[in-house]
């Protein structure tokens, strides 16, 4: 195996797990406080076009980032005020973020439809970037894939090591419990909502300013849903979430080299791969119902009022 | 807080039919606001989006022929919503259905025979069936969760339907369109009204919603499925078996979207197209909750969501308006669904809560 196609494969990897990685991670948290946000395919498309649009019309990537991540939060608010306040059904309330994300995003993006802009530019860190094969695959990124692995490090030390990681998980395995000792569920829950949002909308962002500087309808092509999938498969842990994210990555790119290696099947059928794949791994890792059961926060999914 | 939510004691019968009028409304609000940003006059949008599409005869026959459709999914999914289980993926489930159905038209293209139309109609629901039948099996085998599986057979068959129509199933003579032949008349369902599109399947549509209603209403399964939904406990001390009920619920939802597709394209197309459906699948989850879960229900809110498919597309004609306002509009009237839905159970209340010092709870 040469290493000049092995390069360019593992940076592609990169590229394609990065958006899991952010998606994935952010609805870790989520539901880690007891909320299932299904919405993640539109809050993802519309950080993707929020982001787009910022880049063209400024020409800042900076703040095509900051807009992404402020765009998935706003619609994560709406999700969270029917969810939180107006104890609205999750799985419904969900379904109607991500029908409405990818309306609202391609009515916006209706006007943006054949622009382009020059892409986040990858760093080039003097010395170390242009070190042979390690150069590359550990140095020649853009900020965002370093910042998301960053982001994981940090929600996973949050989650487990300090007060706040101790009253989110509290808030998703017993939100009675955790209200009774004068924690307010209400406030924890919307939280984490919105950082689920930011997130989404940052994974987002990387599709439309990094992976590929351009609009498309539906650019997230179910990556949203994915990252759901990857959420179940990590056992609600963020390394788990990185690591499921990579390996997602890693199939994306069979579609890619398998045509270049003259295998002869048909793209539709190359492209079913991470779906297919998304099954077999769900099957997987819930076929042992008992141990699924113990992973799942205990109270997913389920709607808290004060009142009882 | 000055602004609260009170538990009512018991759930508001009213509210339940009032709640999707207060979202209709609203919605229609926060659309007029849209259009006076996209600097559209409102009213004139609202007259373009609403009234426009059904003042012709043929507008109300198109009418009919998109809420077909969305009835007929919208009916199925209802069944499985209310024992909690969630198939999304019913937009997969109409192209193979549609598949299914399609290739038996192809297959026997010079045919002439009475039996070829109920026999697509057949397939269509055994295909709709038979995609909707893998995420029942993984997930009273394999525990695994229907929703995420049930969505990604949805991208693999549209997939299908991609590398039918590019490949194989390709009108020899089409100038390398992807698009399979034009189907052979006896292949075509039977129009109702000259001149329109309207066709038999819009009767099918409304033969189930009355199937769908005795279902739920008058069979002993509509009742299991609703004590599963309510309280899942209370169902296995009843000794209803889950598992034959998930089974159930995902193949009549999987059957009733894959003859929805196969009569969108035996009745609305006449060939196999890269893109049979705008998403109906989709809407049609908005057209269950909307209708209340409850077939009849479902028909009247089938009806209105076919409206903003109809009028996407008159704002897009007329006032050169993107048509994914459709998508919006769909979003925002589930949403603001969603939220009145509260007052189902409980009530708006003013003023700070009343102590109760008696029982503390």
């Amino acid at each position: 195996m040469s290493v000049d196609w092995l390069i360019p494969a593992l940076l592609t990897i990169v590229t394609a797990a990065t958006p899991l990685v952010f998606a994935a991670v952010g609805e870790v948290v989520v539901e880690k406080a007891g909320v299932l946000n299904l919405g993640v395919e539109g809050m993802m498309i519309i950080g993707a076009i929020a982001a787009f649009a910022t880049a063209v019309s400024t020409g800042n990537e900076f703040l095509a980032i900051i807009a992404g991540a402020g765009a998935g939060m706003l619609i994560a608010l709406i999700f969270g005020v029917l969810t939180v306040y107006l104890q609205s059904n999750q799985v419904a309330t969900g379904l109607a973020l991500t029908i409405f994300g990818l309306g609202l995003s391609a009515l916006i993006g209706h006007s943006y439809v054949g622009k382009t802009f020059d892409g986040l530019a990858k760093l080039n860190i003097p010395g170390l970037s242009d070190i042979p094969v390690i150069g590359p695959v550990l140095f020649g990124h853009d900020a965002l894939v370093y910042l998301s692995v960053v982001s994981v490090a940090i929600v996973a030390w949050v989650l487990t090591r300090t007060r706040m990681g101790l009253l989110i998980r509290a808030v998703g395995e017993n939100h009675d419990a955790a209200h009774s000792i004068g924690y307010s569920v209400t406030l924890v829950r919307l939280g984490a909502i919105l950082f689920g949002g930011a997130m989404a909308g940052v994974g987002g962002a990387y599709l439309s300013v990094a992976y590929t500087p351009l609009w498309v309808e539906n650019m997230t092509a179910g990556r949203g849903w994915i990252a759901l999938a990857l959420v179940v498969f990590a056992s609600w842990k963020p390394w788990r979430a990185f690591f499921g994210a990579y390996l997602f990555g890693g199939i994306t790119i069979i579609q890619l080299y398998a045509q270049g290696m003259g295998v002869e099947v048909s793209a539709q059928f190359l492209s079913m791969l991470p779906y297919i794949a998304t099954i077999l791994v769900l099957v997987i890792i819930s076929r042992d119902s008992a141990r699924a059961r113990l992973d799942a926060p205990a109270c997913l999914g389920k709607n808290f009022h004060a009142s009882g | 807080m000055l602004v609260r939510l009170e538990q009512r004691p018991e759930a508001s019968k009213s509210m339940i039919y009032v709640s999707p009028l207060i979202a209709v409304v609203l919605t229609v609000l926060t659309a007029m606001v849209m259009f006076a940003l996209l600097g559209v006059y409102p009213v004139k949008a609202i007259e373009t989006f609403f009234i426009e599409p059904v003042s012709s005869l043929d507008g109300l026959a198109e009418l009919l022929v998109k809420a077909t459709p969305l009835v007929l999914i919208g009916v199925g999914l209802s069944l499985g919503f209310q024992a909690n289980v969630w198939n999304i993926g019913a937009e997969g489930q109409l192209v193979i259905g549609a598949l299914a159905g399609g290739g038996l038209a192809l297959a026997f293209f010079d045919q002439q025979s009475i039996f070829l139309v109920p026999a697509m109609l057949v397939c269509g629901v055994l295909g709709g069936m038979a995609w909707a039948a893998i995420p029942a099996w993984l997930k009273t085998r394999y525990n695994t969760n229907e929703i995420l599986t049930s969505l990604m057979l949805t991208y693999v068959g549209l997939l299908v339907l991609s590398y039918l129509v590019h490949g194989p199933w390709k009108d020899p003579q089409g100038m390398n369109f992807p698009e399979s032949r034009l189907f052979h008349d006896s292949a075509l369902l039977p129009i109702l009204i000259d001149e329109t599109r309207l066709n038999v399947g819009a009767l099918i549509a409304l033969f189930v919603v009355v199937l769908g209603w005795i279902l739920i209403s008058r069979h002993i399964i509509g009742f299991q499925i609703k004590v599963i939904g309510m309280a899942p406990m209370a169902a296995s001390f009843a000794g209803f078996k889950e598992k034959r009920l998930i089974w159930l619920t995902l193949l009549i939802s999987g059957g009733c979207a894959g003859l929805a597709g196969v009569i969108e394209l035996s009745g609305a197309i006449g060939q196999i197209v890269p893109s049979i459906s705008p998403g109906y699948g989709f809407t049609a989850i908005i057209v269950a909750f909307l209708g209340r879960l409850h077939p009849v229900g479902v028909l009247f809110a089938g009806l209105l969501m076919a409206l903003t498919y109809l009028g996407g597309d008159s704002a897009q004609i007329t006032m050169n308006l993107p048509n994914a306002v459709t998508g919006v509009f769909q979003g925002m009237l589930l949403f603001f669904l969603l939220a009145s839905d509260v007052l189902i159970k409980y009530r708006v209340r003013f003023g700070a809560p009343k102590i109760n010092t008696e029982a503390a709870e």
